[in-house]
Parts: C-alpha cells; sequence; structure tokens
C-alpha cells in the first residue's frame, strides 16, 4: 500500500469512515469452480433501483473505493447501467470476474467508465487443469482473450491464481501466462468454508508439505530465511493493534441486502433493504463487537508466540465457532512458515479429539499503488507536488 | 489581452472527500492525490462551463484573504499542474459535462 493510501485509510479509520466495500452484484455464476464457497441461486437480488439507492448512500457515508464482484457481475443484464452510475458517484471501482463475458466491445466500455482495475482468476496455464476447476470446457481460452482485449484498451488486469490440491503445480505456469499478457499477478492458496459453514471444500487446501515449499519460492517470497524467521515477541503495540480492516474501515454488502464486516466474515449487521448503510455501518452491535476486538483480549492468541506476525482472521475464526478465538488455519499458516507451533495448536495436539482443519494462507505480491499529495499553498491555490 | 480559460474535472478520475481533504485517484497509472482545501474548491468547481477566473473571484477569493490577480495565477498553475496528472482537462472553449460531484458525507 502507498503511504498516501496508508494515510487515508488511517483518516478513514479515526474518522469512522467505510473507506472500501466488497459489493456482490449476484451469486448466480457461469462457472462451477470447486473450490466455490456461495451457493449460486438466485434468493432474491436486489434490483438495480435498490442498488443505485445504496450506492448513493455510500457515495454519501464516505466510501471510495467500490469492488464490484459475485458470482459472476456480467451475468447481471444491468451491469453496465449500475457501472455507469457508480461511476457518476466517482467511485474508485475495482472488478472481480471470470472474464468469460468479456469480448472488445465489454472491454472499450470498461474503459470509457474509468474502472480502475479488473481482477480475473487463472487457475492454471493448461487449459485441462483450469476448465477442469471451472467445469467449463474452454473457459480458461475465453478468460485469456478477455485479458488480451481489456490489456489493448490499457486497462490494468490482476490475474488472480487460486491455488488447490489440483493446481498446486503450476502457479509458475500461470506467472509467467501473467508476464506474457501483461497482467499483474496474485497468488491465494486459501480456500474458505461454504458461507453456509459447511467445510468440506476444506479438502481441497494444499497439503502442509506443498505450503512449506511455497514460503520458501524465493521468486514470491524474497529471502526465504526471512521471511520463515521465527517470529519477535509481541510488544504492547502489536497487542493494541486491530486485526484487519474488516469493520473498521471496510465492510461487505451480499447480492440481497445483507451487510457483513468482510466477505469472509458472515455476521450479519443488519440488512440494506431495511436499514440505511450508514445507520448500520454506525449503530449495529454486532459491528461494535468486532470493532473491540484487540490481541490483548485473545486468551490464547495473547500468549502466543506468533502474535505479533500472525495474519489471525477474526472471520475465519469466527467460521469456527468464536470470533475472539484463534483461527486454526492461521496457526497452520505460521507453523508451515516457520515451524513453531501456536498455542492453539499445541493445545489442541493435547486433546487429539478435535480435527484441525487444513491449512490457508494468502501471498500478494502486487506492487503497491503510488501516491503523490498535491496540495494548495495556504490561501493561494499553488499547487506543490511532493 | 487576458484569455478565457475553462477547467472540467476529467470522467477517468476517482474522488472522494475525506474529512477536509478531497482524495483523487487517476485513471492514469492508478496514482493517488489528494487536494488540500484550496484545490479541492478549483477541483469541485471545475464545472467545464465556468471561467477559471470567474471560479477564483466566486469562490476562492471569498474564502480567503487574497489578491485577485494573486489568485488567478496560482490558480492557472494549479489547473495545469492537475491536468498534467490527469485530473482536470482545460481549455480555452466550454468543455461538455462531467461527472457528478462527490457529495459532502456524512462523518461519524
Amino acid at each position: 500500500m502507498s503511504s498516501i493510501m496508508q494515510e487515508m485509510s488511517d483518516r478513514a479509520l479515526r474518522l469512522g469512515v467505510p473507506f472500501s466495500v466488497q459489493l456482490d452484484l449476484t451469486y448466480r455464476c457461469n462457472e462451477q469452480c470447486v473450490h466455490c464457497y456461495l451457493d449460486h441461486d438466485d434468493h432474491g437480488e436486489m434490483t438495480t433501483v435498490e442498488i443505485k439507492h445504496l450506492l448513493k448512500e455510500m457515495a454519501e457515508a464516505g466510501v471510495f473505493i467500490l469492488t464490484l464482484s459475485g458470482g459472476e457481475i456480467f451475468l447481471r443484464k444491468d451491469f453496465f447501467e449500475i457501472l455507469e452510475y457508480a461511476r457518476s458517484l466517482t467511485f474508485c471501482i475495482k472488478l472481480k470476474t471470470n472474464a468469460v463475458l468479456i469480448r472488445e466491445a465489454q472491454a472499450a466500455r470498461l474503459r470509457d467508465l474509468g474502472v480502475e482495475s479488473i481482477q480475473i482468476s487463472i487457475y492454471s496455464h493448461q487449459p485441462d487443469v483450469h476448465d477442469a476447476i471451472t467445469k467449463v470446457p474452454g473457459s480458461l481460452r475465453r478468460s485469456i482473450d478477455a485479458v488480451r482485449f481489456l490489456r489493448a484498451q490499457g486497462l490494468k488486469v490482476v490475474v488472480a491464481n487460486v491455488l488447490m490440491t489440483e493446481n498446486m503445480q503450476d502457479y509458475h505456469g500461470v506467472r509467467a501466462l501473467a508476464e506474457e499478457i501483461d497482467a499483474k499477478y496474485t497468488l491465494d492458496p486459501t480456500i474458505t468454508p461454504k458461507m453456509d459453514g459447511d467445510r468440506s471444500i476444506l479438502d481441497l487446501n494444499a497439503g502442509e508439505s506443498a505450503l512449506q515449499r511455497l514460503f520458501r519460492d524465493e521468486t514470491l517470497v524474497g529471502n526465504a530465511d526471512e521471511f520463515c524467521a521465527p517470529p519477535p515477541a509481541p510488544d504492547e503495540g502489536s497487542m493494541r493493534a486491530i486485526p484487519c480492516s474488516a469493520g473498521h474501515t471496510a465492510c461487505y454488502v451480499s447480492p440481497y441486502g445483507e451487510f457483513y464486516p468482510c466477505v469472509q466474515f458472515p455476521l450479519s449487521c443488519g440488512n440494506v433493504r431495511q436499514q440505511r448503510f450508514i445507520d448500520i455501518w454506525r449503530n449495529s452491535e454486532q459491528l461494535k463487537e468486532v470493532r473491540s476486538i484487540r490481541l490483548r483480549d485473545l486468551s490464547s492468541c495473547s500468549q502466543c508466540a506468533h502474535g505479533s506476525t500472525c495474519t489471525r482472521c477474526p472471520g475465519l475464526a469466527f467460521m469456527e465457532g468464536n470470533m475472539r478465538g484463534p483461527s486454526t488455519a492461521d496457526c497452520e499458516k505460521s507453523f508451515a512458515r516457520t515451524g513453531i507451533p501456536s498455542v492453539n495448536l499445541l493445545a489442541k495436539k493435547g486433546n487429539a479429539s478435535t480435527a484441525s482443519p487444513a491449512p490457508l494462507v494468502q501471498i500478494q505480491i502486487v506492487p503497491a499503488i503510488t501516491g503523490t499529495r498535491l496540495s494548495g499553498a495556504g490561501a493561494s491555490a499553488s499547487a506543490a507536488a511532493s | 489581452m487576458n484569455r478565457k480559460l475553462y477547467v472540467a474535472r476529467s470522467p477517468r478520475i476517482a474522488a472522494r472527500m475525506l474529512g477536509e481533504e478531497m482524495l483523487v485517484m487517476s485513471g492514469q497509472g492508478s496514482t493517488l492525490f489528494t487536494l488540500n482545501p484550496t484545490a479541492t474548491i478549483l477541483w469541485q468547481a471545475a464545472d467545464g462551463a465556468t471561467p477559471l477566473d470567474e471560479i477564483v473571484e466566486r469562490r476562492i477569493c471569498a474564502e480567503f484573504e487574497v489578491k485577485p490577480e494573486d489568485a488567478l495565477r496560482d490558480a492557472e498553475a494549479l489547473a495545469e499542474d492537475l491536468a498534467k496528472h490527469g485530473i482536470l482537462v482545460i481549455s480555452e472553449q466550454p468543455i461538455a459535462s462531467t461527472p457528478v460531484v462527490p457529495q459532502e458525507q456524512q462523518q461519524r
């Protein structure tokens, strides 16, 4: 994150502004990915009018970054109408799509509307592997064609490579493909439980030895010895720090208007069909509880050696049964990286009756956005870039 | 002879007020800027139809204690800088319509 973006995010936190929102427009999809956490049936999506009303409320609340995702966003016939309205409200728009429905005309329209970036899921550089995961023959070719159309329009494209048992060996190939088609690349070996709580798809997670190899791949992590070094002891700052932006400067709204702290944190805080967006943001008791969580208050994590470096996800902890408890997935990640078991893992080992979920990790290697400050000097209208 | 300059907000940018500052992201290279209150006034008034000297007279001189000729000179320099970054469009003719100006958001 650039220094200005970090500064703005910190300011949003101080002001209590929902700086970044992910809005899923639909859960319907034209792919049927084996690892997907969603129910793809339509249970009553918000209408065009409802979504426009919500977007206006979000703009008034101060939302700057708006990520439109799904499901597959291009399955909504009103997608461009929604996007055009969102841009008229000057949101910074990021899209997440499989891009199967993007051809030259759609790419040109996305450029005209000033979309900031488009993230496209690519699972393998090999058609048989990618198409087996999406269960749609020809889907890799369609998605890659779309990347080329978008790049030809000068749009920023991020190839998102989710890793699992089926494609664990292919990330070098996908990364090379991204370079070849002039797209940025991000790797995410995280399979999350379904939103209804079903954890069966976690069996698709890569095994511990595969993750260990990943963590020691210096093309991804830089200096592997540094990346995998034992963590420093938690200090007072880490004890006071908030765990992530969920509920603090970011939130998620489902196609049905349900308001959650994050897409990965299915704790319902209200519904925008019944309450104003800003009222839920300000007054939800659930959000207040999420905002109260600090490392020092967590009984096992506050005693853990990984406290200062752990990426404990409160949403995954919530899906394990307690948002103030450990996220075993992140404990497994810390263990795979450093070889040092967490307090939670040691406790589970002592109580072998509880089976632990498969490990989850996240690595982001997309370069940060650059930042520049422009300001008028005193009462004049001078500009100075610094 | 004084030339008339018109300024308009670029349709490719994203913008939002955050506290006292306007946060602007240029579509060109995803570069992020913050505008201070003076630059924000200019940006908000840049409707493509009002000449820059009128914006300075009505909005900037009315808000700050500054000589009109100094303010106009600084405003022209600022407008050119913002245009260089793809945030504003400058023309000697009126410019067609631009996106909605972000509204003052509700603070907590």
